[in-house]
């Protein structure tokens, strides 16, 4: 039976949401509503003038999306499929807002029920569901972001307390957390601590004249002779292992959050070609056009179909680093490259922001370089294909 | 208070929407099925009542078995539980049908209050609230913009295009509501994953003690003897200012009783 011939309808043709369960559809429908009322009429001007309003992450607590593949503790307990829908439904959004909900729920709030005590998680995750506590995950310095092992910032023992010092650089809500996760050396090896927010000696300061992902906040954290109780410390992990894991969970929301990006710069281009006229019939009717688009859909059904494989993958508890390093250097370039096109068919309207495809392109910048670079995830492919480590 | 959520699954209105060819019926699997827009209010009236006076809202909806994805949806938002009339034999059944079948339902399952949108986007046939309460031998309150409800009493601002009149009645009531009433909630994550555990009885003709001859296409009053596709849209007016383009559009706007 075929479906509906409105070309709008298109954006799906091989109908890869039938294969979610009504939970999954409800989640997407929900988010995408939300996102239409209470995102699209502003992100723009969020955009444009570098801001998030922090209201929103009550909005989002209260709906359930702050660490939805969590249990307990405030939590939905949803599983990994429902979590990349909300992912992609928000980065369809901007990738600032899916920036927002993959820090305070897989990077913040994961490390924290993973390997935190009963009372860092009672005292910390309620709070952070419901988006009354925000958090930030700092582990990039200055001096040391690619290659985190190799990091400056450390915690010495002092008497039953800990000292901190160090800096740590490119965190997303950092000045805006109420409670930061701060991975630093000890003299056992790299572990986790909770800062809270105005602890002695801690300071946040934004990073301004940022070109992407304007509608989210950046910062630098300073750690200055930052003294904490040894109950500050995430007891149940030591390594690198540690902030690696939380990276694999963000990862994988990644992997399904730019096909959002990209589906929406393919709407706009083809939603722009079936109206724009240029030599007296509409751009849509140019085969140039037509070529771009077709490939562009392509594109963007086989990502979709990647993050639906590697969810399913991760439902069965399968997953693997190596899967997440493919899902997110193939997405996020098939993202970029989507965005891009879209821009040529936009023309002029293409470097507005009255259109979302400039935003996205610009967005999927910080995209490419965070979690993991193209070119770390690239080469932790290369050592799985070959056996041989090109950079450690 | 008991009340009863009506609600329907309907053609999503931004869908190629269409009839099937062999019996002039609504062609279900053409399109994607959504909830009726204004059940998604009536939904939420019920809600804020029974957060305001305590109770339960149940959902009542008649449809096919996919209709179980809007039950579950209505149960995300809130609803306590739902009873889902499913059955081959309603196939095709008109308003006239559609109410006798709900009207059993309300019986079984008693009442304080209906409450259902004042029409689906699929038939628009607007009548249904009228003829249940007709059929159940309650007071009618319809296109209500506002519901208030103080022990049996209930009063609604009946929405008119000159504003709105306040109708007064007594519990048990059938409500219909309009877009105006309120704005309905998102189903949030924690309510889809409760709605998993919320019961949902489903129910055939025969368990409602309705013969399977009295209902669906055969047995309906009405029928939809031919169709056709509305016709596309034809060009807008252009009015040229000469001046006088005030004065034009204003003729314009008082021929089409606009103005
Ligand atoms: C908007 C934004 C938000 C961020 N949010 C956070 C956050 O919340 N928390 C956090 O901890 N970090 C965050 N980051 C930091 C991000 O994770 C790092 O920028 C990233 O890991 C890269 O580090 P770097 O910028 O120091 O680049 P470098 O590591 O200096 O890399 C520079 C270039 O060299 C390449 N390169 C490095 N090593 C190799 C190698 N061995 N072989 C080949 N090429 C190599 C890189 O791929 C890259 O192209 C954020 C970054 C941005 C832009």
């Amino acid at each position: 039976m075929p479906r509906s011939l409105d070309p709008a309808a298109s954006t799906d043709l091989l109908r890869i949401d039938d294969q979610l369960s009504d939970d999954e559809r409800l989640v997407r429908d929900t988010v995408r509503k939300f996102a239409a009322d209470r995102i699209m009429p502003h992100i723009a001007d969020w955009f444009e003038a570098g801001t998030l309003p922090k209201e929103l992450a009550p909005e989002l607590g209260s709906l359930g999306l702050l660490g939805m593949h969590l249990t307990g503790y405030g939590c939905a307990g949803m599983g990994p499929i429902a979590y990349g829908v909300t992912c992609r439904e928000m980065e369809a959004a901007d990738s600032g807002l899916r920036s927002l909900v993959s820090v305070q729920g897989s990077l913040a709030m994961f490390p924290i029920w993973k390997y935190g005590s009963e009372e860092q998680k009672q005292e910390w995750l309620p709070r952070m569901a419901a988006g009354q506590a925000i958090g930030c995950f700092g582990l990039t310095e200055p001096d040391h972001g690619s290659d985190p092992s190799s990091m400056k910032t450390h915690a010495n023992r002092s008497g039953g307390d800990w000292v901190l010092n160090g800096a740590k650089m490119w965190i997303t809500n950092g000045s805006i957390a109420d409670i930061a996760v701060v991975w630093a050396d000890t003299q056992d090896g790299i572990r986790g601590f909770l800062v809270h927010k105005g602890a002695r000696g801690f300071s946040a300061r934004n990073i301004h004249k940022k070109m992407s992902l304007r509608a989210s906040v950046t910062s630098e954290l300073h750690f200055d002779d930052v003294k904490l109780p040894a109950s500050a410390m995430l007891p149940e992990v030591r390594g690198l292992k540690g902030p690696l894991s939380c990276l694999s969970e963000a990862r994988f929301g990644i992997v399904w959050g730019v096909t959002g990006a990209a589906r929406a710069c393919f709407e706009a281009a083809a939603g722009y070609a079936r109206t724009r006229e240029q030599f007296g019939r509409k751009i849509g009717g140019f085969q140039l056009t037509q070529g771009k688009l077709a490939w562009m859909l392509a594109d963007l059904q086989r990502a979709q179909l990647l993050a639906l494989h590697l969810g399913r993958l991760k439902e069965a508890g399968s997953i693997t680093p190596e899967q997440v390093s493919l899902g997110k250097m193939s997405n996020v370039r098939t993202a970029i490259e989507i965005a891009r096109q879209a821009r040529t068919i936009l023309g002029a309207n293409g470097v507005t922001l009255e259109y979302p495809v400039i935003r996205h392109a610009n967005n999927l910048e910080s995209v490419l370089t965070y979690e993991g670079t193209e070119e770390i995830h690239t080469l932790a492919l290369g050592q799985a294909i070959t056996g041989i480590s090109a950079y450690r | 208070m008991n009340i009863v959520v009506l609600m329907k699954q309907v053609p999503d209105t931004w869908s190629e929407r269409t009839l099937r060819a062999a019996d002039n019926t609504l062609d279900r699997d053409a399109a994607d099925a959504v909830m009726n827009e204004l059940d998604e209010y009536a939904i939420e009236e019920g809600l804020r009542l029974t957060e305001a006076h305590g109770g339960e809202v149940t959902i009542v909806s008649m449809g096919p078995e996919k209709a179980t994805e809007s039950i579950r949806k209505a149960l995300s938002m809130g609803a306590d539980k739902a009873v889902h009339v499913s059955d081959e034999a309603l196939h095709g059944s008109d308003a006239l049908v559609t109410s006798a079948v709900l009207a059993k339902v309300l019986e079984r399952a008693g009442f304080d209050l209906v409450i259902l949108g004042s029409e689906s986007t699929d038939a628009r046939t607007g009548v249904l609230a009228a003829m249940l309460a007709e059929r159940l031998g309650v007071p009618q309150l319809t296109f209500a913009s506002k519901v208030d409800i103080d022990g049996s009493a209930i009063a609604i601002h009946r929405l008119a295009d000159y504003g709105y009149d306040t109708v007064e009645g007594t519990l048990p009531a059938v409500v219909s509501v309009v877009e105006k009433i309120n704005e309905p909630r998102y189903p949030s994550f924690k309510g889809i994953m409760a709605a998993k555990k919320k019961p949902v009885e489903t129910l055939t003709v025969a368990d409602l003690g309705i013969d399977p001859a009295q209902v669906g296409l055969a047995a309906s009053a009405t029928e939809v003897v031919e169709w056709a596709k509305r016709p596309p849209r034809a060009a807008g007016v252009v009015v040229t200012d000469d001046g006088d383009g005030g004065t034009k559009a204003a003729e314009f706007l008082a021929s089409r009783k606009f103005i």
